[in-house]
């Protein structure tokens, strides 16, 4: 489809279609904001009806929490490597890069599980109160949407390494980079009005 | 723990047993027709896997008439009961399902499709593109809301129905109360159906912003398309708040969390908000868009400009905030304060301002207009005096105190049906009868359409007149019966018999579908109406690529001023120029299978059976990534054959005025 390539723009704005799909996919993080925002509102109506259940003084561990920060921040950060490769037409930099903010993405994974497999040892489920249940359902919704992530530039990256750097995995590399700079903000969000907030109170 | 097999059939009850036998019956009768005719393969290739927005459409309009049906039959189900005091013919619990699944099936399933259906064929031409932004996504959506509705429409024969009303509050909704599955088909197939339309409103958003063609500017665009725009932004800002409302609901009934359980710190209050905070903007999600096709009929019928143009932007634009918060009036009783009340209060009677400014400007519209009364213009006729009286008693209903009187009645019922009924399906058949002949290339029959419209119109206010004075005389709703000392008798009868003749009404109506299918005229003008917008530019129905060179557009109301000048109707030869278009697949519908046969594991409850499906949806959506099917192109030698034979009978476009 894409005979030519006008140099005056980025890869991933060549054709039409691919700019309707950037603005497209804009237009879904808005539809995401709100169902952040409305799981947020729930927790904060919730966030200290505990049910005779743990607090979150009881459970959280703000070291680990610490980590998880640390290696999603940064993840965030070598995501914006990445797309900086990606427009340098550099492709091994750019599917490096990738790779590397998948194993922070990764990294965060398995310490939010570890994190989940802590509380359910002191005794916090879900099912223990409408805090817990608020928590988990926010904390589980980001970190689906991470798993989600990681599976989706999986796909993009065997598309790379397929097809190389073309206005169409161009495009599909800079949506995946925009989702992934949106669940960093997310996450900072969390941090702060559940953790830091949670710690503090 | 899941439902125990004997339960997974609804029996013993003839109405129910009735309705299998009839599903059953149907079914057959479909499989064996197609085969007979040998049609499987047209119906997959032509519409199963279409991507083509006019056929998507056409698609949703088919299913939102079906659900019209299945809704209307609750209605009068509903009116049967209560036609006289202490009526044994549905005992509570049917009433309830009945109620429930009425309210779900008319706005859900039927207003929004049947809009949705409206706005699929016709913005895309109305703006003169070639196709929505993402034609592939398109068809998902579609097949997503089918999905969700048939699982919700099976739960009356398998499993059980949701019975816990249309707002599903708690603790009502929740396990302890509702321990069957019926309401885990409502949270199920609102969700499933709920992704579509989120994903209609992106791609509405985006088709509308770049897809506009040369010239047409936000303030150029046709009401009908700044609707569909606003009620996209809606659908974008409102749909994910109910999407974590259905979620939590899930947790709450499936994995016994505590959102909405007092047990375990939960508030049931946070359900009503939630739900009302998606669901007043819904009001409007569906009205915006029936306001947008009154004003092109109206236009078009009075062969004048749209009076005041930029008060009804500006109008629309306040309408959608506001509709943003007016949550509370749903709930004014539930101990929210006097100061919360008030402010909602306010909020509530101040969106009768822009309306009042919408009605004024059609009012003004039609003045000193040639108007033209055909069936479509009929329809908006009746709408104006009709939604007069829904939206005066809204005011009513808008005062916090005064509410404390009217709620929970029939006043409120008859109030809604008021503002929804002229306001909404008046909308889509005005809408239909309008944009038929650009659907099918001929019209429906005008005749029956009178017959169609006196009948319902009638019926819709035999129908609801009557309960805003049972209401006042402090009938409640949700009742499935009231005594005879009650004296609430003869209005019931008379709202029983208002049923009767909007059923006539309805029935009517598929019979005028019936006949112009059959009998109608098809050697008609592309512009039957001497219409404004550029929909009606091209032929009817319309070439599959909608315009060989897409229309430069230099005013408001387009078309109309291209016939008075004579000017970029004709198709010279030099301008046909290749087009691209995008190929059918067979992944959309693939996803609505996936996601209703998972969804339906999920209702009853057996998760590791549901689980194994939803790897099924991860499938398509990763065969979606790798797809790189580019569409394909459509030859200059082919465009000149399609655009010859249409021009060629139809002569000049602008001579064809009836």
């Amino acid at each position: 489809m894409s005979a030519k390539v006008d140099t005056s723009l980025p890869l991933e704005y060549q054709t039409e279609q691919d700019r309707m799909n950037i603005l497209g996919f804009w237009v879904f993080l808005g539809a995401e904001i709100v169902l952040f925002a409305t799981l947020f509102g729930v927790y904060g109506v919730l966030y200290e009806r505990y049910a005779g259940g743990p607090t979150h003084k009881d459970i959280f561990v703000i070291k680990d929490v610490m980590i998880q920060t640390v290696l999603l921040l940064t993840s965030s950060f070598t995501m914006g490597i990445a797309i900086f490769e990606m427009r340098r037409h550099n492709l091994k930099g750019l599917i490096t890069w990738l790779v590397i903010t998948l194993a922070l993405g990764a990294g965060f994974l398995f310490m939010e599980i570890n994190e989940f497999i802590h509380y359910a040892h002191e005794g916090a489920t879900m099912q223990t109160s409408a805090f817990l249940s608020s928590l988990f359902v926010l904390l589980g919704t980001h970190g689906a949407h991470v798993t989600l992530g990681i599976g989706w530039a999986t796909m993009v990256i065997i598309q790379l390494l397929k097809r190389g750097l073309t206005p169409t995995t161009a495009r599909k590399t800079f949506i995946i980079g925009l989702y992934w700079h949106f669940l960093d903000v997310v996450w900072i969000f969390i941090f702060t009005f559940v953790y830091l907030k949670g710690l503090v109170a | 723990m899941g439902i125990k097999w004997d339960e997974f059939f609804i029996t013993g009850d003839p109405l129910i047993l009735g309705s299998q036998i009839a599903i059953l019956l149907t079914m057959i009768g479909a499989v064996a027709g197609i085969t007979y005719l040998k049609k499987w393969k047209y119906l997959w290739t032509e519409w199963l896997t279409t991507v083509d927005h006019k056929k998507i459409g056409i698609m949703y309009i088919i299913s939102a008439v079906l659900m019209f049906f299945r809704g209307g039959m609750d209605g009068l189900l509903m009116k049967a009961q209560t036609a006289r005091p202490e009526m044994e013919f549905l005992n509570s619990q049917h009433y309830n399902e009945i109620f429930t699944t009425h309210g779900v099936i008319m706005i859900l399933f039927m207003a929004m499709p049947f809009l949705i259906g409206l706005m699929n064929v016709v913005i895309p031409l109305q703006i003169g593109a070639r196709d929505v932004a993402f034609p592939q996504l398109n068809a998902l959506s579609f097949w997503l809301f089918f999905s969700g509705a048939m699982l919700f429409n099976i739960s009356f024969v398998i499993g059980g129905s949701p019975d816990a009303g249309w707002t599903s509050y708690f603790p009502l909704a929740g396990k302890e109360f509702s321990p069957g599955i019926g309401n885990n088909f409502y949270a199920v197939a609102l969700q499933i159906a709920g992704i579509g339309t989120l994903m209609t409103g992106i791609n509405f958003i985006v088709t509308i912003l770049k897809m506009k063609t040369k010239g047409m500017t936000l303030m150029k665009m046709p009401m009908f398309t700044w609707t569909t725009f606003v009620t996209s932004i809606l659908i974008v800002a409102a749909f994910p708040i109910f999407t974590v409302a259905l979620a939590l609901m899930t947790f709450d009934r499936l994995y016994g969390t505590h959102f909405f359980t007092v047990s375990g710190g939960g508030m049931d209050m946070l359900w009503a908000n939630l739900f009302w905070l998606w669901g007043h903007p819904e009001v409007y999600i569906v009205a915006l868009p029936a306001f947008g096709i009154f004003s092109e009929v109206i236009a078009t019928f009075s062969r004048k400009s749209l009076f005041g143009y930029k008060s009804m932007v500006f109008s629309i634009l306040g309408i959608a905030l506001l509709s943003m918060v007016v949550w509370v009036h749903h709930f004014y009783t539930m101990g929210s304060g006097p100061a919360v009340n008030s402010f909602f209060s306010i909020t509530t009677m101040a969106i009768a301002i822009p309306t009042g400014v919408k009605m004024f400007n059609w009012l003004f519209t039609m003045r000193k207009g040639r108007i033209k009364i055909t069936s479509a213009m009929l329809w908006a006729l009746a709408f104006v005096p009709c939604f007069v009286i829904g939206g005066v008693t809204g005011v009513m209903l808008a005062m916090g105190a005064a509410d404390y009187q009217y709620h929970n009645t029939l006043f409120l019922v008859a109030h809604f049906h008021y503002v929804l009924i002229p306001g909404v399906v008046f909308a889509v058949f005005a809408g239909l009868y309008y944009w038929w002949p650009k659907m099918f290339g001929f019209m429906l029959n005008e005749k029956i359409g009178k017959w169609h419209f006196w009948l319902f119109v009638i019926g819709f206010n035999v129908t609801f007149m009557p309960m805003f004075f049972l209401g006042l005389n402090g009938a409640v709703r949700r009742a499935y019966t009231y005594s005879a000392e009650s004296g609430f008798a003869p209005l019931f009868m008379l709202s029983a018999i208002g049923s009767i003749i909007l059923a006539a009404g309805f029935a009517v109506f598929c019979y005028n579908i019936y006949w112009s299918i059959r009998y109608a005229d098809r050697n008609i003008s592309s512009d039957p109406w001497d219409a404004r917008t550029l929909e009606w530019s091209t032929a009817s129905p319309v070439q599959f690529y909608n315009f060989a060179k897409l229309p430069e557009v230099k005013s408001l109301d387009p078309f109309w001023h291209m016939k008075k000048k004579n000017e970029g109707l004709t198709l010279y030869d030099s301008e046909i120029e290749e087009i691209h278009m995008p190929s059918n697949s067979w992944l959309p519908i693939y996803m609505g299978v996936i996601f209703g046969i998972a969804g339906f594991l999920l209702v009853f409850e057996w998760h590791i059976a549901a689980a194994v499906a939803a790897i099924g949806i991860f499938a398509g959506l990763i065969i979606r990534s790798f797809d790189y099917n580019e569409g394909f192109h459509v030859t200059k030698d082919e465009i000149h054959r399609i655009e010859n034979a249409w021009r060629k009978t139809e002569g000049e476009v602008h001579d064809h005025v009836s």
